[in-house]
């Protein structure tokens, strides 16, 4: 879902110290995160009764790390494993031809197909909503679920399309012009939720 | 900004792994239920061919129509082109119908290039003359990477007709990019002036070089092309430079069997070398929708175009540019209508 705002660089973001002067704050640290997930993983496995069905697709790059966590606690909890995946969705996107082809991410799916399946997506930051429509196209083409909810670590609001997601980390207030940028252990070597105004004019 | 692939040459080392990469997502399409991606929907795409091909013709026509690209393809036999029409008018029809893109093969090398000054879509080149043939080149480097992995300082032995080919050259200089070290095989008359300013090595003689190497690329010898004797007969080549059972039991346990296609079998290749199990000749065909796949979504699928995104000028120097042989079959200057550069 960054990918709605100037694709959250890697840079900007361990860039992080230096621009903590200019009003860069967390608003989650590495210990709110993991609550957070754990609490999803938590209402995930009540609200699908067990989860027996469950298959977790992550959206790249950060929802894949979450997604993959979420399957961890919910393997910790219900005593057997769940397995996360991801799915790439760069060829659905509707922004495209507004910049040059990017590089393609993997796509994943445990177990090889997703029909009659329940999926949960995964993504860091619920913004436009337009990367979740792009998943749901994509998903769409590798078969048919059962069911399709969606899990998010922070929606920061500002919907461009009907789209709600079944389970938040937290819902964060923004402005348009603020940036909310996740980072996790894996991708970025910590775990926050940062949020920074934006540089100059906003987008 | 590379809004074309004219020639292998012009790839930087990123590019080249960036076309590789996203081809390695791509054949992961081939497994699924519904074989098509929404992203090209409303480009066109214009095959236009001037020589015979079934392989390379219908692998970039399954590309764009996996990634919903309009497809238009002309062949020179039953079009204007019969009547006279000269490339730039045919180029300029191509145009005027919105063609985003064309993936043109000639029989005069460095019609791509022409091409690329008339039309404002991108030029892809499936092969012109005797010079390049880059996406021949890239699916030969995906599928060296799929059983090999890093091409890094691995060796490669491409044998036989290098002269004439245009697989050959393209695939020095792609492999030079990517770290790999290149030998030719092939008999001194086939073998282009020049040679030594390649950046690989050469010989001339087969059974001394299969020993170390991990990868033996099989060239057609392209009788169409030659209009001299260049050995004394085809049993003598064969005896020489055809990859036979008994050459092939030299190679290293993990080596390859290439061959871009189509075999001469009995000629470079023997019928059961290109049918055992270190030949990788038909995997080749199916990596090469892939990497088209990826070549026209780089080129196409954004607003501009994501190869060479760094450098800003196309590297069309000297340096990196090997001039066709000279095989004694000259250009056509009747297919240039305007001038030549």
């Amino acid at each position: 879902m960054n990918a709605a705002l100037p694709s959250p660089q890697p840079g900007a973001a361990t860039g992080g110290s230096a621009n903590l002067s200019s009003g860069v704050r967390a608003v989650l640290e590495a210990a709110d995160l993991s609550r957070a997930v754990t609490r999803i993983a938590h209402e995930i496995l009540e609200r699908t009764k067990g989860g027996s069905d469950v298959v977790l697709l992550g959206i790249p790059t950060r929802g894949v790390g979450l997604a993959r966590r979420l399957a961890e606690r919910m393997s910790e909890v219900e005593g057997r494993s769940f397995a996360a995946g991801s799915l790439d969705i760069t060829m659905y996107r509707d922004d495209l031809r507004l910049r040059p082809a990017r590089a393609l991410a993997h796509t994943d799916v445990p177990g090889g197909d997703v029909d009659g399946k329940l999926v949960v997506l995964v993504d860091d930051v619920l913004f436009s909503g337009r990367t979740i429509r792009a998943a749901l196209d994509a998903l769409g083409e590798l078969g048919r679920p059962r069911a399709v909810q969606l899990a998010v670590l922070v929606d920061r609001g500002h919907r461009e399309l009907p789209i709600k997601a079944d389970y938040v980390g937290k819902n964060l207030p923004t402005s348009r012009h603020e940036q909310v940028t996740v980072l996790i252990e894996e991708v970025d070597g910590r775990d926050a939720v940062l949020l920074s105004p934006a540089e100059g004019a906003a987008q | 900004m590379t809004k074309h692939l004219i020639s292998a040459g012009d790839l930087s080392r990123d590019d080249a792994l960036l076309i590789l990469d996203t081809a390695t997502q791509l054949a992961r399409l081939a497994d699924r239920p519904i074989k098509k991606l929404p992203t090209l929907r409303g480009r066109t795409v214009v095959n236009l061919f001037y020589e015979d091909s079934t392989r390379t013709r219908t692998s970039f026509e399954a590309a764009a129509k996996r990634l919903s690209a309009d497809v238009i393809n002309f062949s020179a036999k039953g079009s204007s082109v019969s009547k006279g029409e000269s490339l730039k008018d045919t180029a300029l029809t191509l145009e005027a119908m919105g063609a985003d893109g064309v993936v043109i093969r000639h029989q005069a090398s460095g019609a791509p290039h022409r091409l690329a000054n008339w039309i404002k879509g991108s030029v892809v080149n499936a092969g012109d003359g005797t010079h390049e043939h880059p996406t021949q080149a890239l699916l030969d480097a995906f599928t060296m990477r799929r059983h090999l992995g890093n091409l890094e300082s691995r060796r490669v032995a491409i044998v036989g007709d290098v002269l004439h080919s245009r697989v050959a050259r393209s695939n020095v200089l792609l492999l030079n990019t990517l770290g790999a070290e290149v030998t030719l095989v092939a008999p001194p008359t086939l073998l282009p002036v020049g040679v030594e300013g390649w950046p690989c090595g050469h010989s001339f003689d087969l059974d001394s070089v299969l020993a170390k190497t991990d990868v033996v690329m099989m060239l057609r010898v392209q009788r169409e092309r030659m209009n001299d004797s260049y050995f004394p007969n085809a049993r003598e080549y064969s005896r020489r430079y055809g990859l036979d059972a008994a050459r092939m039991a030299m190679l290293p346990e993990h080596a390859i069997v290439m061959h871009p296609g189509p075999m001469n079998r009995g000629m470079e290749i023997a019928a059961e070398v290109a049918d055992s199990m270190r030949s990788v000749i038909v995997e080749q065909v199916a990596n090469g929708v892939s990497v088209r796949m990826a070549v026209l979504y780089l080129l196409l699928g954004g607003n501009v175009s994501a190869i060479g995104a760094e450098s800003s000028e196309p590297s069309t120097s000297s340096e990196r540019e090997l001039e066709p042989a000279d095989t004694g079959q000259r250009r056509r200057r009747s297919d240039f209508a305007g001038e030549e550069a």
